[in-house]
């Protein structure tokens, strides 16, 4: 197999005496859907902040591509490829869907001031690629009907759906996502299943994943990492991690 | 032959009104009169030659075109602003407010003109620290420092160095928007109440500099005698201090009239305003607009879709200051006099003020709030004691009955078309 995307090694966390993240390793390659799963608490945000760059880790190295990321600022990490959402929705709510996706794009767009005040040729181009690259991807979710409509006004599931969106028009190598499914009903789940699987194989980004309905997990992933009190518990296939004894221990709890 | 027609009509009757103008008639000093002299006929014969050339190629373009390429003219939408066509009706709204506003100092008294000037820098002041707190949400309590920096570096200018009042106006806004840089640098990290204690703190120390450093401005004696603005050098005194020179009345052979001063002072304030209402209305369609508006809303999601959020605040903070620039450089040209004691914290309380009755962000609201403001208490003047008391009050009842203010921020939306893309 090739040289892995995102290689997450050795990774610590220390809150004053709480150390929340313990020794956790990771490692994502090229198209490929990594999950990460985990009783409540057990510290599976914590390394999503780490790896985007919102904490500074204790300890360990996050190689993206193969260059040391960590302790990186989050928008630089960003600037990278790869992007993130968040547990709970955080879209900007008063502005409308398709300036959600325009403000996201702000790092590949002609910001020349001059240009702006002057409506510049290349000014107007560079906001016509963008309008563009929205709507496509407004369309991919199948949020275009609701291109003006303010964020904050959508119902959760399209709420969900666009920050995916606004993470794609970042045109991102890595996609990580925290319980993209927290809150959807069934119906909604199975789309958002395809919705992964379709940006993976036509969209060429790596995916890693925090979720608990185990049967998008069980269903999408080609890796699972356990991580069970902020130490990593077990790895491997979804084949794997079903039968691990552990695993089940660290969910069910003991006999 | 219409469509080529007209076009060619309308150039040729420009080329003559301004060839006329600029070639036609000659100006000629009669001892100490202006006189009016019409150009030799051979002058004469040569514009209307030109002007028959302007017609003949105007009218034969396209076939013109033909033979030699020629830059193609600008069509009409490309020059419109962008929008809907149910824009119209307050694009001409627009106009009508501005074309009144551009005659009314001609019938109104002096002393009404000169107040509408102090509106009119109110409105400034207010437009560029809405930028700051309305569209980016940063609580500025210190945005007077940067109106006192821009009226010192013009008295400091025009003291030391003799720089006109054109020359150091983009000098001012470049000075404030420095300072507005070096102070967003380190504080910008800070948020909401932070931020406004060490903006304030950073209003007085500018304030208290300039008390203080005597020996450069003049301490509380302020500086006097700052030059007014001239107009292509034609100055606005009965006399012109330069002999060189020569008074505006007497360069249109009009009689004097302290009032044409305090009418171009309103018309310039005006011009300044109708910049700063275009800048900023365009700043708002523009992608550091939205980075603003967004960043105000939720600066984690920000980060996470690679906006620096420094450099975006860092950018608001910096335009923003440099209005203030501009209006200070306007204020101590009109004054003549400025003295440490004009930019006191009260007067960031007030453009303060101004941005929160007006409407947190919205244009409109923030220069009808100015005019409010800086009008009722010169209405109410009779009241005399009476008049803060009542201008406090006006404010809390403002406070609980329309706390978005005069008029709410309702933001340019940027419409994705529904025509054949969208379905």
């Amino acid at each position: 197999m090739s040289r892995a995307l995102l290689e997450v090694s050795g990774l610590c966390m220390r809150f004053g005496g709480l150390l929340a993240v313990n020794n956790v390793s990771l490692s994502v390659h090229e198209k490929e859907i990594v999950s990460v799963i985990g009783p409540n608490g057990a510290g599976k945000t914590t390394v999503f902040n780490c790896i985007s760059g919102f904490y500074n880790p204790t300890q360990g190295t996050i190689l993206f591509d193969g260059e040391e990321i960590a302790g990186l600022k989050g928008h630089k990490i960003a600037r990278k490829g790869m992007v993130r959402t968040f547990q709970h929705v955080r879209l900007f709510k008063e502005m409308t869907v398709i300036e959600n996706l325009l403000v996201a794009q702000h790092m590949h767009m002609n910001t020349n001031l001059m240009g702006g005040f002057l409506k510049t040729p290349a000014y107007r181009k560079s906001e016509q690629r963008a309008m563009e690259n929205a709507a496509f991807w407004l369309d991919k979710v199948n949020l275009l009907e609701f291109a003006n409509r303010e964020a904050g006004n959508l119902a959760y599931g399209q709420q969900r759906r666009l920050e995916i969106a606004r993470c794609m028009v970042t045109r991102p190598r890595l996609l990580m996502l925290d319980e993209p499914a927290a809150g959807l009903n069934p119906n909604e789940t199975k789309e958002l299943d395809q919705l992964i699987c379709n940006l993976r194989d036509e969209f060429d980004v790596s995916i890693l994943l925090i979720e608990h309905d185990m049967g998008l997990v069980m269903g999408i992933s080609d890796q699972i990492a356990v991580i069970n009190q902020g130490t990593p518990l077990a790895s491997g296939t979804p084949a794997e991690i079903r039968d691990n004894p552990d695993v089940i221990k660290a969910y069910l709890g003991e006999e | 032959m219409n469509r080529t027609l007209y076009p060619a009509i309308f150039a040729a009757i420009v080329t003559l009104i301004l060839t006329s103008m600029m070639l036609g008639i000659k100006l000629k000093t009669e001892g100490i009169n202006l006189t009016l002299h019409s150009a030799e006929g051979s002058t004469w014969t040569m514009i209307f030659v030109a002007t028959a050339v302007v017609f003949l190629f105007q009218l034969f373009r396209n076939q013109l075109t033909g033979l030699v390429k020629l830059p193609t003219l600008p069509t009409v939408e490309s020059m419109l602003p962008e929008g809907k066509k149910g824009d119209r009706i307050k694009t001409l709204a627009v106009c009508f407010i501005v074309a009144a506003a551009l005659i009314w100092p001609f019938y109104a008294s002096r002393g009404a003109v000169d107040l509408a000037t102090l509106a009119l820098i109110y409105i400034m002041l207010g437009l560029g620290l809405n930028i700051v707190v309305g569209l980016a949400g940063l609580l500025d309590l210190g945005y007077v420092a940067f109106y006192a920096v821009g009226a010192y570096t013009y008295a400091l200018l025009s003291l030391y160095y003799d720089v006109s009042f054109w020359v150091a106006l983009p000098i001012c806004g470049l000075l404030a928007a420095l300072f507005g840089f070096l102070l967003g640098f380190p504080v910008l990290r800070l948020r909401g109440d932070y931020l406004a204690i060490v903006t304030l703190g950073f209003g007085e120390i500018i304030r208290i500099l300039l008390l203080n450093w005597t020996d450069v401005t003049g301490g509380p004696n302020g500086i006097s005698r700052i030059p007014k603005p001239d107009i292509f050098g034609l100055e606005f005194s009965r006399r012109a201090k330069d002999p060189d020179n020569m008074p505006f009345h007497e360069f249109f052979g009009i009689a004097y009239d302290p009032s044409y001063k305090v009418i171009f002072l309103y018309l310039l304030a005006l011009l300044l305003v109708l910049v700063t209402v275009y800048v900023i209305n365009r700043l708002t369609r523009m992608p550091i607009g939205r980075a603003w508006e967004a960043l105000r809303e939720d600066d984690i999601a920000c980060r996470s879709l690679g906006l620096n959020p420094t450099v975006v605040k860092l950018t608001a903070f910096t335009i923003g200051a440099s209005f203030a620039g501009f209006a200070g450089c306007f204020f101590s040209a009109r004054q003549g006099f400025i003295s440490p004691e004009s930019f006191v914290f009260i007067e960031s309380a007030i453009i303060l003020a101004i941005v929160v009755l007006g409407g947190m962000g919205s244009q409109l609201g923030v220069i009808l709030a100015a005019i409010i403001l800086t009008v009722l208490p010169e209405l109410a003047r009779e009241f005399q004691e009476y008049r803060m008391l009542m201008f406090g009050l006006l404010m809390v009842f403002m406070m609980i009955w329309k706390p978005q203010g005069l008029v709410p921020m309702k933001r340019p939306h940027l419409e994705l078309s529904t025509g054949d893309k969208a379905k």
